[in-house]
């Protein structure tokens, strides 16, 4: 379980103009700003909870990750995960956490994976024999098997991520941080991912606290999201529930066998997208079934496909209402 | 699970092993980093040039030939670059890594520069060859009390060097250019440790410093174990020195970590 009561997170961050004298007066004085990296947020995430955690770049989502993972110290607020605080970073407690940065390497560079992962069998000392069968399971769930003998530096991005992963899971943590572990992938490679996730998460009733700017990983994985925006929670709540509040309406592909008039088109709804024949109509949700039967009747529509609307469209919408300038995020 | 200290000590033979893997893999750099601790060979082709006629201030050539290579045996086995790797880590974000991993990083870097050292040990061992065979007894101790101190004072010399420089390296997290201190600690080192010549030749003043700053306990020490003549006194206060500025150094260098990670979990890393 992760409980955070009024979290903020503030920086001090030098401030200087640009040029040549602002520099030499910055040797003698200087000039601080404080940023409000996360400024009083407060959620709680019950065990076995898949979450997303989303945000603009700047938003708070690594800075949170980082004080929830025990790295970061919190100006104020209260934090517990399973029942520890995290920044004593007890052996006890990081035997639970992991926190896989998609930007950061835990593999030892020159060396294969599976010399860190020996590594990390010692250090978090873990039964010979759970190791073992933990290391079975992600060799078979990630394919890691011709990877395993392969110094890391010869790793594609791809294959460097599935060690990531396995590296950060063979302790068998309870608890996951995850902060953009498919930057970078193909799509493939994406989907093999958040299945792997998923699967994790069901077979060991892991939470899950994600942050991806994929919005595919976040509708895939994650049944609640978490928004933030300037360090502070803007939503907390069901990601279907948010889309049908946010906009309720439907878009509705389809594609024409011939022309139609535009004020045709208007009756049907409000035109998004045209390539061709092929149309993309946003359509109030009552009036769905309607539409589709004028279009599937007399209009003689094909390839016909209703969709929520996208999740970042909607996103992009609630960070807009919010935004000034973002404050910038500690990498 | 285990108390520390227990699961630290079950860790140590992986990470051993671990440290003798990266060494094996670093081999480039870790060519460089033996030639670049080959400087006594200079100094030796330096100062006997100086002996070369008659013995200067008690140093003949042969004994120049004697301390030149002891010194390059003992920095052979006790250097290390726990600096460099920290900074860099600290620079590029693998620190948080490390943090996030039960086991204090002192003990995790130690035991990857120790692995290191049988692999040092290949160059040590013929220079300690060539050094029995060229200088003979004549240059070197036979007193077996003084050949047994050798092994703890090598000891302590390692860790004290290894000490100083995890403190350097903790300052990564305060400062953004400390490899700048490294560069100057070199300097200090270079001068006040015996490496760039015996302590007895340095002038008046500096080698009285030379005397109290923990550099010559970090190389001279089992040197002038190896190559001198020393009563019980001057071996319980060189001994003594040894461990008193060990404990010091480690203290710093611990004390430091923990305000440098403090530090680190308040501005982020």
């Amino acid at each position: 379980m992760i409980r955070a009561a009024n979290l903020t997170k503030h920086f001090k961050v030098h401030k200087r103009p640009p040029g040549l004298a602002a520099a030499l007066r910055s040797l003698v004085h200087r000039t601080y700003d404080v940023v409000k990296a996360v400024d009083g947020v407060s959620f709680t995430i019950a065990r076995g909870e898949r979450v997303g955690f989303l945000g603009p770049n700047g938003a708070g989502k690594t800075t949170t990750l980082k004080v929830l993972s025990g790295l970061l110290h919190p100006t104020s607020g209260e934090v517990a995960v399973e029942g520890h605080v995290p920044y004593r970073r007890q052996a006890g407690f990081l035997g639970k956490i992991t926190l896989v940065m998609g930007q950061k390497s835990q593999l030892i560079w020159d060396l294969p994976p599976a010399e860190t992962y020996a590594m990390n069998r010692a250090v978090f000392d873990v039964p010979r024999a759970q190791w073992n069968q933990t290391l079975a399971e992600l060799t078979e769930l990630l394919e890691l098997g011709p990877l395993l003998d392969k110094p890391t530096r010869q790793l594609s991005l791809g294959e460097r991520m599935k060690c990531e992963l396995a590296a950060a899971l063979l302790h068998r943590p309870t608890t996951l941080f995850l902060d953009e572990p498919t930057i970078g992938l193909d799509v493939a490679m994406q989907a093999a991912i958040r299945d792997f996730v998923r699967s994790y998460n069901q077979r060991h009733e892991a939470t899950v606290l994600l942050t991806s700017h994929y919005m595919d990983d976040v509708v895939a994985l994650c049944p609640r999201i978490i928004v933030i925006d300037q360090g502070k929670l803007i939503h907390d709540g069901d990601l279907r529930q948010l889309v049908k509040t946010k906009d309720p309406d439907k878009r509705v592909s389809f594609t024409l066998p011939k022309a139609i008039a535009p004020d045709e088109l208007g009756k049907l709804g409000t035109l998004l997208a045209r390539e061709g024949q092929r149309l993309t109509l946003r359509v109030p949700e009552r009036e769905v079934p309607a539409v589709i039967g004028r279009l599937l009747g007399e209009l003689k529509a094909t390839d016909l496909a209703i969709e929520d609307p996208p999740l970042e469209d909607i996103l992009r919408e609630m960070f807009g209402k919010h935004k000034t300038d973002p404050p910038p995020e500690p990498s | 699970m285990r108390s520390a200290p227990s699961r630290t000590l079950r860790a140590l033979p992986t990470l051993l092993q671990i440290g003798v893997a990266e060494t094996v893999a670093y081999r480039a750099e870790f060519l460089v980093w033996i030639l670049t601790t080959t400087q006594p060979l200079i100094m030796l082709g330096l100062w006997t040039s100086v002996a070369r006629e008659a013995p200067f201030r008690g140093y003949s050539s042969p004994r120049f030939v004697a301390y030149f290579l002891a010194t390059l045996i003992v920095r052979q086995l006790t250097g290390n670059w726990v600096a460099w790797q920290m900074s860099e880590e600290v620079r590029s974000g693998a620190m948080a890594m490390r943090l996030l991993r039960p086991i204090h990083p002192f003990f995790a870097y130690a035991a990857s520069h120790a692995a290191a050292i049988p692999f040092r040990s290949l160059i040590a061992l013929p220079v300690a060859f060539v050094l029995l065979a060229s200088s003979g007894q004549s240059a070197l101790s036979t007193d077996p009390v003084q050949l047994v101190l050798l092994v703890p004072s090598l000891a302590l010399a390692w860790l004290a060097t290894f000490a100083m420089l995890f403190a350097i390296g903790a300052l990564a997290f305060f400062l953004t250019q400390a490899m700048a201190i490294a560069n100057l600690y070199f300097g200090l080192f270079s001068l006040f440790s015996g490496y760039l010549m015996p302590l007895d030749l340095l002038p008046g003043p500096i080698a009285v410093a030379a005397h109290w700053l923990p550099f010559r306990f970090m190389l001279s020490a089992p040197v002038e174990l190896l190559t001198k003549s020393l009563d019980h006194e001057r071996l319980a206060r060189l001994l003594g020195g040894q461990l008193a500025w060990t404990a010091t150094l480690l203290a710093i260098a611990l004390a430091l970590w923990r305000a440098g990670v403090r530090r680190f979990e308040s501005v982020g890393g």
